[in-house]
């Protein structure tokens, strides 16, 4: 492996080029999946049948606690790359560690949230409307957890083998997947909750 | 045994208990010929757990021939079943298995991995690289493609068919129309597949854009690359698309949402549009690779480099921007009003122009070319004026008023044929005759080779011919029969004659595989074309690394230049090459992935959990897997280049 270290670490080898790459390709393929959800949940958005529409299952505080959570570790992990950057491994290891309680405190709020709209009468099987709002939310919920899995594994690496080309490649590509969901949330809460609630 | 019930076939007969034999006995044949040979090792050492794309690209090539011989059998049935009036051979409901089957195994099961056989064999080769970018997501890809299509393939004989069209619209493919699960099948089949399939999409591009090499600008990119390159574009924009269609379907199949359904709200309409807005770039997916191996083919067999190097490449691009803003052009008359139809009408016609510069291209390039009719050269040749009946009347059907006459009729039907069959079927055959030498190490002869490409031609044009003349009086696709009074009749018994013409071609070129392995000369040096590319200046059999040293390339034509103007490609030393190693991991997940989708289309909870835990549980292991490859040294790469002749030429 020849490293370059006119680099940052992440960028250092080939391989890692490719990886951020490819990953970025991967990212598009994301947008891509979303943008089909969404168009979806615009084209469904009033068909709620016998269901509750949008306005009155909605909550406001615990989407707001879910963006603040989301939005903050968003920022955690650009501090947790920073200090990667800077060869920090113990302060790396604490914000990495700070996103990912973030992101469970997240997970934790959607899944009261999904026992709410059950309790509403908001379930899956209710009406198109309420079946492509949970497909959206559980999609991009499906997405925090398997990143939970993944950040606790990277993190694992990080502490074992130090900051290295391959675990700085790794961290690095996992927080621009924790940045992509995070900006899927914003759509989500800008054009499902917002405007639902209007 | 109630529990077991659900694996009966809803809709028996005694040909697919026949075939649940058959089946049966040839994997028994298989087990014991492999333990009998002890080629187990063998099997898993160089293949199962293989991670170099000349070999993923051979499996992905076995298994589009197999598929291509599933999917003829189905295409056989029915124009047997139609070849005369009131024919009982088929029943209503086997029929609609029939061409279902039929279309998803030919689209998704034989043409998308011949594609990608193809790209995985000569990209590489192509832009001078050692292997793809990810070379184990390559073999995932494989592995989840071939397991995709082995549960697709298992439905007929466990639990019955898909039946509700290779587009599977709503409602029909609800729950309350298609009761058994066979639509379960077709949904996550498709889906595993699929999955395999954007990985794929993503790996070349980043091996296109990363590893060409050095020297090699875009717009020195041999063709084929380039068509590549783009129909993997379309693949990462397209698929996610079908992904989440496939998923909907799937929830209101197993989970009871009202995504696609008549009631609560649910919108069938939506399964079309998404289906389409994948569907259409999907027959693009389709047909720009063909486009790339008739560019290499046309090129290398006039002697003459590519006509409008530029204007192809740019009409490429535009097809591809294209491909997206048409979808709508396929229903037409399902009442979107007269705006969205004229828009999508005009959007459909522009694709033809762009179309049509690369047809007069390929003239331009044959235009006083020494032509040398050639197997791949005859289906190259082949194709021009066949694919452009398939072009003009996909004009014909894009004028949305009259498509009111076309649509769902057997025209449609002959439409898609003639642009698929020579887009895609010659293509692929071109491409593996083309290419066959550098694969295995022998040509496939000649002779045997046109007799196939004459009877594949000819039956091509007297099977979907006579369709367009059905079609225009009104007999409607789909349809298990007709009566007498109809008149359809004798045009139909001609297709059906037409078929058996395409079978003994395809026959004929099994044939001809077996014939050149026994006969063929194994001393055609390493460019018995003498084509003008980089993937002929390894050696044949190619090299596990493909190339001992990184060429220099600054041409699109790098050995064309070499062999006329004495360029070099080959510069500097030898030095050890690193290579990835091999793995199982791939081959394991994927055959989870398999118990994965078996256990949802039968709604059995309890597997289908713990295998979403042990695909996850495989993700983590290759997260903390230790792999750093190996590499093949000084010495060994020397004693495999020892006797080659362009690394003796440069040597001088
Ligand atoms: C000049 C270019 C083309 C035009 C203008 C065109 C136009 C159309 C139109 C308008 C339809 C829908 C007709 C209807 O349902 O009534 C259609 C169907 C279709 N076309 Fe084309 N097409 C073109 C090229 C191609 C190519 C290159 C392929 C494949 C490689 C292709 C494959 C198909 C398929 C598979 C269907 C319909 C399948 C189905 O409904 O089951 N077409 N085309
Ligand atoms: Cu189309």
């Amino acid at each position: 492996m020849k490293i370059d270290n006119s680099l940052p670490l992440e960028y250092a080898t080939e391989q890692n080029k490719m990886n951020i790459f490819g990953f970025w390709v991967f990212i598009g393929a994301e947008v891509m999946l979303f943008a089909t959800l969404f168009a979806t949940y615009f084209t469904l958005e009033n068909r709620i049948g016998n269901g509750p529409a949008g306005a009155e299952i909605f909550e406001l505080t615990p989407v707001l606690i879910e963006t603040l959570v989301l939005l903050t570790s968003s920022f955690m992990i650009g501090l947790g790359i920073h200090a990667m950057r800077i060869g920090r491994k113990n302060a790396m290891l604490t914000f990495f560690g700070i996103t990912l309680l973030l992101g469970l405190t997240f997970l934790g709020v959607e899944i009261y949230e999904f026992m709410h709209y059950a309790h509403v009468g908001a379930g899956l099987q209710v009406s198109a409307f309420t079946g492509i709002l949970l497909t959206t939310l559980g999609t991009h919920g499906a997405h925090v957890t398997v990143g939970l899995f993944w950040g606790l594994f990277i993190m694992m690496q990080v502490k074992k083998k130090g900051i290295t080309p391959q675990t700085a490649n790794k961290s690095f590509i996992f927080s621009l997947y924790w940045h992509f969901l995070d900006v899927v949330w914003i759509f989500i809460f800008s054009f499902i909750y917002l405007k639902g609630l209007m | 045994m109630d529990y077991f019930d659900r694996f009966a076939i809803p809709h028996p007969s005694p040909a697919i208990y026949a075939s649940m034999v058959a089946i049966g006995l040839t994997m028994i044949a298989i087990v014991i010929g492999l333990t009998y040979f002890k080629k187990w090792g063998y099997l898993w050492d160089e293949w199962l757990t293989t991670v170099d794309h000349k070999r993923i690209g051979i499996m992905y090539l076995i298994s589009a021939l197999l598929m291509l011989f599933r999917g003829g059998v189905d295409a056989l049935m029915m124009r047997a079943q139609t070849a005369v009036p009131d024919n009982t051979l088929l029943d209503a409901q086997h029929y609609n298995e029939v061409f279902t089957t039929h279309g998803v195994v030919m689209i998704i099961f034989m043409a998308m991995p011949f594609i990608y056989a193809l790209m995985n064999f000569v990209v590489p080769l192509q832009i001078g690289a050692r292997d793809v970018a990810f070379p184990r997501l390559n073999a995932l890809s494989f592995w989840l493609f071939f397991m995709g299509a082995m549960l697709f393939n298992i439905s007929f004989v466990i639990g019955g068919s898909p039946d509700a069209g290779w587009t599977s619209y709503f409602p029909l493919a609800g729950n309350d129309f298609s009761q058994s699960v066979g639509t379960n099948y077709y949904m996550l089949s498709i889906q595993i597949a699929g999955i395999g399939t954007l990985i794929s999409g993503i790996n070349f591009i980043v091996t296109i854009f990363k590893m060409r090499a050095p020297n090699m600008k875009l717009m020195k990119m041999p063709m084929f690359t380039w068509t590549a390159l783009i129909t993997n574009a379309i693949v990462v924009f397209a698929f996610p698309v079908l992904t989440i269609a496939l998923l909907l379907g799937t929830m209101d199949r197993l989970f009871g949402t009202h995504i696609f359904s008549m009631t609560n709200g649910g919108m069938d309409m939506l399964w079309a549009n998404l289906f389409w807005v994948w569907g259409h770039p999907e027959v693009y997916i389709l047909i720009l690779p063909a486009f790339g191996i008739y560019s290499e083919v046309i090129s290398t067999f006039s002697r003459r480099n590519l006509y409008g190097y530029t204007s192809m490449v740019a009409s490429i691009v535009i097809i591809s921007f294209f491909s997206f803003l048409v979808w709508m052009h396929h229903f037409f008359t399902m009442g979107q009003g007269p705006l969205s139809n004229s828009i999508f009408s005009i959007t459909t016609m522009a694709i033809a122009i762009p179309t049509g510069i690369k047809i007069f291209n390929w003239l331009l390039t044959m235009r006083k070319g020494k032509i040398r009719f050639t197997v791949p050269m005859l289906y190259s040749v082949g194709f021009i004026p066949i694919f452009t009946i398939g072009g003009v009347t996909g004009v014909m059907l894009g004028m949305a008023s009259a498509d009111y006459q076309y649509h769902n009729t057997m025209f449609l039907v002959a439409h898609f044929h003639y642009t698929i069959i020579p887009g895609v079927v010659f293509a692929m055959l071109a491409g593996l005759t083309y290419w066959w030498p550098k694969m295995f190490g022998f040509m496939l002869n000649e002779r045997i080779g046109k007799w196939a490409f004459w009877f594949v031609a000819i039956g091509f044009n007297v099977t979907f011919f006579p369709m367009f003349f059905t079609g225009l009086d009104g007999q409607a696709r789909r349809m298990y029969t007709y009566s007498e009074a109809t008149g359809f009749g004798p045009l139909n018994m001609l297709s059906f004659v037409g078929a058996i013409g395409l079978a003994i071609g395809f026959a004929l070129i099994v044939y001809n595989v077996y014939y050149s392995v026994r006969h063929s000369s194994r001393d055609i040096g390493s460019d018995p074309w003498d084509a003008r590319t980089l993937e002929w200046a390894t050696q044949t059999p190619v090299q596990s690394y493909n190339f001992a040293r990184t060429p220099q390339v600054d041409s699109i034509e790098a050995l064309w230049d070499l062999k006329r103007k004495g360029k070099p490609i080959f510069k500097g030393d030898i030095e050890k090459i690193h290579m990835p190693n091999n793995s199982g991991m791939p081959f394991i997940m994927s055959c989870i992935f398999f118990v994965w989708g078996f256990s949802l289309v039968f709604s059995m909870w309890i597997p289908a959990i713990i295998t979403t835990i042990a695909i996850f549980a495989c993700m983590a292991y290759r997260s903390f897997e230790k792999d750093d490859g190996h590499y093949i040294s000084v010495e060994d790469i020397k004693a495999t280049e020892k006797d080659w002749e362009v690394l003796a030429d440069e040597n001088r």
